[in-house]
């Protein structure tokens, strides 16, 4: 929920889901073509397109595919011969794509997904988790967790922006936490089209543009003799998107008068004793319990994790190297990794090992499958990062909150 | 500094749309008042599913901040007003999952509302309504189940009737001029309007002591730990079951004792076992196994069981043999054939009661008739028009 007041002349609000404001940002981005292929919770920015698009306020191709590989596959080919994108998935049905997913990256293909993050199946469940968008964490995508239905709006706005920028071409998913996200109808500022178009220059595929006046071939078979430099120009784009998205953050702040660091939302972090890190809609009630425990007098914060990819590893450790200790809330799972631990945990781990200080770090596994993670549960992750902050020393390195032992 | 806080309990797919424009409107009517709010329907429940009892919420908040504050627990805890939009949901609601049975006003606070669109008096909708140890106000809408859906919205102004009475039960949440301004803003019809104002003067409400209602303990179900559950995933097959209510003949399966369904039914089947041929049609077509085989040969439905669908009625060759009568003339689960067994003229006594009570045209899976959907809505504006 935004807190900011300052009313713009040029947005309106209204009330609508975050699902929804991705596809008011589809409208306003003017995308060129959108597939679909149903899948809780991601279909419901499929009906909100339709809505818009039947009402004529968006104009594009719509596709409806038999499934979600011919889903990413048709959204691959229209980027490459110029068309802005928009796509997405859910849980298994994202895991379906999977193939189309991968051949994107190698293509250097731009594209904006929204993840309605679900459950893997099986056991079947339509709650939120990460696991789903954090399976190509490897591969070229860039991922992004929303917070609000606000950030939602203004996330896309800025995605297409990112990935569409000459130094990337890389497409960019969106996460969004099911139910929380998608389900959950907020009041959200609507920018007219004529701000937007000052923030977001039209896709230009330039000299890579698949068209007959400008004859080329894409996807080669190239094996080992090409394949590794290939894949270094792909690493090459991911590292060049850093400066890339903070710049896109600046110019939206300056245009839009929102939208905070690029990569890292802090919240009372500055004389913070002991910090908690997690990503998207967490927020919420972190955020309160940190002003409840901070009217007690102790010294908590949080910091989300905006851009999971590229991952913000400098980020990181000039701001948790400050601090006595410091938990990770991982909304997945990542079974038989170090330590049994969450994939943001180790991620973040792996990023504090070149800092200087080495701060204690624990991991908390919570919220799977669309449990809530209640304002208790996380006075509980507060209290166990601060016993470690006063011993210095860490018992369990992970801890499962809010499971029926 | 007030947050309120109020959810509508509704059926699956029939009513969907309906709580939705409820929670919406409340919303946009309080940004009306420069307060901020957030609409949303709890995602657990699967409300794309045939008379699945299901809920929407609206919290409003005087600033960003405190609706933070309430929102930090997805589900509010408690709420100002709980909406009915179907009577037969006073009952008690199942949720989709394992939960147990909810008490229809588990939710609403000390001295909060419980809302309900009905043409039963008060007293008999108390009948159904759980104990609570904290008193309530019974307040009632004249209207009977608007099946205002996913596929079709049935414009009978329930919606905007209920914002009337709201602002009448909750009248610190949103005003009623605010109400009017979003119907306006929204619908753009005057007569929407009207119907808010007419609710608003006509809703009457009653005071609940606590202890007064329905005495039944509503069923629970604990949700085991994951050191006890069975590994893999694996669902164990309940016995099949034997001898009719414990005895030598007939036949009764194992019913599942934690999720029930009847929660969901709107109407129920009521039997005449002296007309039955035992052909076994209902017996077979039964989707939920409902009924048991009594060792005689006919063949009593088990109301734990029965979630409402009609197929009974729909198969039994015998004319008037099984008709479904609406939920609303019965209060309790007790067994017809027992009922029967114990005093044959008492039971069809009783059995022609329910059906010039209760059997209705309307049907909660369709309707009857082309243009029966048609009729309802005039119907239907003529009671919000009655005074």
């Amino acid at each position: 929920m935004t807190t900011e007041t300052q009313a713009n002349p040029l947005e309106t609000e209204e009330l609508i889901s975050g699902s929804e404001a991705i596809a008011r940002a589809c409208s306003l981005a003017d995308v060129d073509v959108i597939t679909a292929y149903p899948i809780r919770p991601y279909d419901t920015v499929m009906q909100f397109v339709s809505r818009l698009i039947a009402d004529g306020e968006l104009k594009c191709e719509y596709i409806v595919a038999e499934s979600e590989h011919s889903q990413f596959e048709i959204v691959k080919h229209a980027s490459a011969v110029g068309a802005r994108v928009f796509t997405g998935s859910s849980g298994v049905g994202w895991f379906y794509a999977f193939e189309a997913l991968a051949v994107t990256c190698g293509l250097r293909l731009p594209m904006v997904a929204m993840v309605g993050n679900r459950a893997l199946d099986d056991p079947g469940a339509f709650g939120t988790e990460h696991n789903d968008a954090l399976a190509v964490r490897d591969l070229g995508w860039m991922l992004n967790w929303a917070a609000t239905a606000q950030d939602c709006i203004d996330t896309a706005l800025m995605a297409w922006r990112v990935a569409e920028d000459p130094r990337v071409y890389l497409p960019v998913a969106i996460s969004t936490d099911g139910a929380f996200l998608t389900h959950s109808q907020q009041i959200v500022k609507v920018p007219d089209k004529s701000l937007v178009d000052k923030f977001l220059p039209p896709y230009d595929r330039g000299k890579f543009q698949l068209h007959p006046d400008n004859p080329i071939t894409i996807a080669p078979q190239v094996n080992e003799d090409w394949l590794m430099e290939i894949r270094r120009q792909t690493d090459a784009a991911m590292r060049r998107a850093r400066d890339v998205i903070t710049e896109t953050h600046e110019d939206f702040k300056r245009i839009f008068g929102r939208g905070g660091d690029p990569f890292l939302e802090e919240y009372m972090t500055d004389d913070a004793d002991v910090v908690l890190v997690g990503m998207g809609t967490l927020t919420l009630p972190l955020k309160v319990t940190v002003r409840r425990l901070r009217e007690k007098g102790q010294k908590v914060g949080f910091i989300r994790v905006k851009w999971f990819r590229p991952f913000p590893a400098p980020e990181l450790i000039e701001s948790l190297s400050r601090f006595k200790a410091v938990g990770v809330i991982d909304r997945d799972y990542s079974l038989g990794s170090p330590f049994h631990g969450g994939v943001l945990l180790n991620e973040v781990k792996a990023a504090m090992y070149s800092a200087e200080n080495r701060v204690p770090i624990i991991g908390f596994v919570a919220g799977l499958g669309g449990r809530e993670v209640t304002v208790p549960a996380t006075r509980e992750m507060f209290e166990i990062t601060q016993k470690a902050a006063e011993s210095g020393t860490i018992d369990n390195q992970i801890h499962w909150i809010g499971v029926r032992e | 500094m007030s947050t309120h806080a109020v959810e509508v309990v509704y059926r699956g797919i029939f009513q969907k749309n309906l709580a939705r424009n409820i929670t919406r409107s409340i919303v946009l009517a309080s940004r009306l008042e420069g307060k901020i709010g957030t609409a949303f329907g709890r995602y657990g429940d699967s409300p794309e599913r045939n008379g699945i009892p299901a809920k929407y919420f609206a919290v409003v908040a005087d600033d960003a901040v405190e609706l933070e504050e309430t929102l930090a627990s997805y589900e509010p805890t408690e709420v100002d007003v709980t909406i009915v939009v179907d009577d037969t949901l006073c009952k008690g609601v199942e949720s989709w999952a394992w939960y147990g049975l909810q008490p229809i006003n588990e939710l609403t606070k000390p001295n909060g509302t419980v809302l309900v669109t009905s043409f039963q008096d008060p007293d008999q909708i108390k009948e159904d309504i759980h104990v609570k140890d904290q008193p309530y106000n019974l307040a009632i809408v004249k209207g009977s189940k608007s099946f205002s859906g996913l596929w079709v919205y049935k414009d009978d102004h329930t919606d905007v009737r209920i914002l009337g009475a709201l602002a009448k039960v909750c009248p610190d949440m949103v005003s009623l001029e605010s109400y009017n301004q979003a119907i306006q803003q929204q619908w753009k019809k005057e007569e929407k309007v009207t119907s808010a104002e007419r609710a608003h003067e006509r809703v009457k409400s009653t005071p609940v002591e606590p202890g007064e209602g329905n005495p039944e303990e509503p069923f629970k179900f604990d949700m085991p730990g994951w050191t006890q559950m069975e590994e893999a995933l694996v669902i164990r097959a309940i016995d099949q079951g034997g001898g009719f209510r414990g005895g030598e003949g007939g036949f009764e399966p194992v019913r599942s004792s934690v999720f029930k369904k009847y929660s969901t039914r709107t109407m129920r089947p009521v039997i005449n076992f002296e007309t039955c041929t035992k052909c076994t049609l209902c017996w077979l077509q039964c989707p939920d196994s409902c009924f048991d085989v009594t060792p005689d040969g006919l063949y009593d439905s088990d109301m734990d069981s029965c979630c409402g669908c009609g197929v009974c009625e729909d198969v039994c060759p015998v004319p008037d043999c099984i008709t479904m009568v609406n939920e609303e003339a019965f209060t309790d689960n007790a067994s017809q054939y027992e009922h029967w067994q114990k005093d044959r003229d008492n039971y069809m006594e009783w059995l022609g009661e329910k059906i010039t009570v209760g059997k209705g045209e309307e049907r909660s899976h369709g309707f009857h008739h082309v243009g029966q959907y048609a009729e309802e809505v005039s119907k239907l504006l003529e009671v919000g028009n009655d005074d």
